[in-house]
């Protein structure tokens, strides 16, 4: 079901943690669901020098948030924002249709992070914000229609 | 890598005595049962052997045994079969809302044909309400399909007394005892039993093979046509070896049925002693009195069980879990939910079922790996704060 880089990341994640005063946090999902990712992101002039995650989850999920900090650790905010879920897919060697969306929330994590960093430099409105990131208005879980209860 | 099977509840491995039955019927006695030579006669007669077996554990004569292709089909069998030969009397079918796909899939698809179901709740501890259930009849009432153990959290339901409210109100009564069958001395007559259902897999028998009791007296239309086999109730020439793997299990079963299950139980109550006393924030899901002895189910607050599963397969460890990853599913466990668990508990939900070949060996093995996962993931999880 699973390929072996899948197996590997989620017996032996990588980047698992906090970071101390974290230039951006980004969190997304719902336990409801059963998975949330929650990123942290450490920039010095404009280059993301450090990347790290936690997420309640299944192996995919645990597989595409190790993975997804693996690839944007070292490239600029720019770069990042271009990742898509189909790149951390493919890193992965596949994955199996119905866990899909563990690469989608993946890439949301990060571009929420990203946000985050942004209204914490404080130059940005909300709306540019949001432009550049990508983020979706409605922030819902991308696979059910269950109702986010918001709680932890 | 050592292997420790702790999903018995799953399947079971096939027995040496039951192989060692099984095998001549492959190798010797390959004959179809409904020929009239030799090797064909003695099929049959393996059949029928079996069909006493399991007519004798469950105090019903060998003419009220039907084989089927699994527990499922008999589930199929007798929901449809009591739907489709009574539904001059009524259109109206009671179940419980924590029955096993086979039976809530099959009152699903009879709903869309126009039956009225009625899923009766259970409480906290995974008990049907009898009340609700004697509420739930009306005149229009044919059927009360309710499952004597539940296979994810292994609770026993008042069977007695459903059966005597079934009979008081003159209501067919079908039990899928897929789980119980085996571990649980079930005396149809006794019970009020109506139609039952079992499965050769959970006992150490192979897998594909199922039987049905019908109560003598009772219609039931056949769901699948064909040939005049099992006396014209279910067509398909006979999976005979599956059939004598069932019998032999069957006896095998319920001749060590105390010794067995004082062994399993004692290891159950050693493994969930010994989680309470190791692990921090868990919850123990289902009655523990009125429960099969091999069953335990255990959630792990702030993980999921998934991730969870995975990292003990690492380890060689085999078991279950409640959690949507798991279930094919987006929610989790409908069993979980209807017990009123949040989603994050249910998905957090470990099953373990313990056979009759598991040792203490292969608890300590699960209970030192158990509990360096589960550390191990909630030092990952965004809602662990430890
Ligand atoms: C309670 C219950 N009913 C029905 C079934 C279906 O049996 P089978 O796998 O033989 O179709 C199972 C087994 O998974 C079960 O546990």
């Amino acid at each position: 079901m699973y390929s072996d880089k899948v197996i590997d990341h989620y017996s032996n994640p990588r980047n698992v943690g906090e970071i101390e005063n974290a230039s951006g946090i980004g969190q997304v999902g719902n336990p409801v669901c059963g998975d949330i990712m929650k990123m942290y992101i450490k920039v010095e002039e404009d280059i993301i020098k450090d990347a790290t995650f936690k997420t309640f989850g299944c192996g995919a999920a645990i597989a595409t948030s190790s993975v997804a900090t693996e690839i944007i650790k070292g490239k600029t905010i720019e770069e990042a924002l271009k990742l898509t879920n189909k790149e951390v897919v493919d890193e992965l060697e596949g994955l199996p249709s119905a866990k899909v969306h563990c690469s989608v929330l993946a890439e949301e994590a990060i571009r929420e992070a990203i946000a985050d960093y942004y209204r914490k430099q404080g130059e940005k409105s909300e709306a540019e914000i949001k432009e550049i990131c990508g983020l979706k208005d409605e922030k819902e879980c991308p696979h059910c229609d269950l109702e986010n209860s918001g709680d932890e | 890598m050592r292997r420790v099977y702790l999903d018995n509840a799953s399947t079971t491995k096939v027995d040496e005595e039951v192989l060692n039955a099984i095998l001549p019927y492959l190798k010797e006695e390959y004959g179809n049962p409904s020929s009239i030579y030799s090797i064909g006669r003695n099929a049959k007669k393996a059949i029928e052997d079996a069909r006493e077996k399991i007519a004798k554990v469950l105090n019903a004569e060998p003419t009220e045994i039907f084989f089927t292709g699994s527990g499922s089909e008999s589930c199929n069998m007798a929901v449809r079969g009591i739907a489709n030969s009574y539904k001059d009397r009524g259109n109206h079918i009671i179940t419980s809302k924590i029955e096993h796909p086979a039976v809530l899939e099959t009152c699903k698809a009879l709903e869309k044909d126009g039956f009225q179901i009625t899923y009766i709740p259970v409480n906290e501890e995974g008990i049907i309400d009898l009340d609700g259930l004697r509420e739930a009849i009306t005149n229009e009432t044919i059927l009360i399909t309710i499952m004597y153990a539940n296979n994810e959290i292994g609770t026993l339901q008042p069977i007695k007394e459903i059966g005597e409210i079934a009979r008081k109100h003159n209501i067919f009564f079908h039990t899928d005892a897929v789980q119980a069958f085996g571990t649980i001395k079930i005396d149809v007559k006794g019970l009020g039993i109506d139609l039952l259902s079992l499965s050769g897999h959970k006992l150490y028998a192979p897998k594909g093979v199922g039987a049905l009791y019908l109560r003598k007296g009772i219609k039931l239309k056949k769901v699948l046509t064909g040939g005049h086999q099992e006396r014209d109730k279910r067509a398909g020439t006979e999976n005979v070896t599956g059939i004598v793997g069932l019998g032999k299990a069957t006896e095998l079963a319920y001749e060590n049925i105390e010794s067995t299950n004082k062994k399993i139980q004692e290891l159950r109550e050693y493994y969930i002693s010994e989680v309470v006393k190791r692990i921090p924030h868990i919850k123990v899901n289902g009655d523990l009195e009125k429960r099969l002895p091999g069953n335990s189910n255990i959630s792990f607050r702030y993980i999921e069980g998934e991730s969870l599963l995975l990292n003990l397969d690492i380890k060689g460890i085999c078991a279950s879990s409640g959690s949507a990853c798991t279930s094919g599913s987006l929610d989790p466990s409908h069993v979980l939910l209807a017990l009123g668990l949040s989603h994050e508990i249910a998905h957090g939900s470990l099953r373990v079922t313990i056979g009759k070949d598991n040792t203490k060996e292969d608890i300590d093995y699960l209970l030192d790996n158990l509990e360096e996962v589960v550390q191990r993931l909630r030092n990952m999880s965004p809602l662990y704060n430890g």
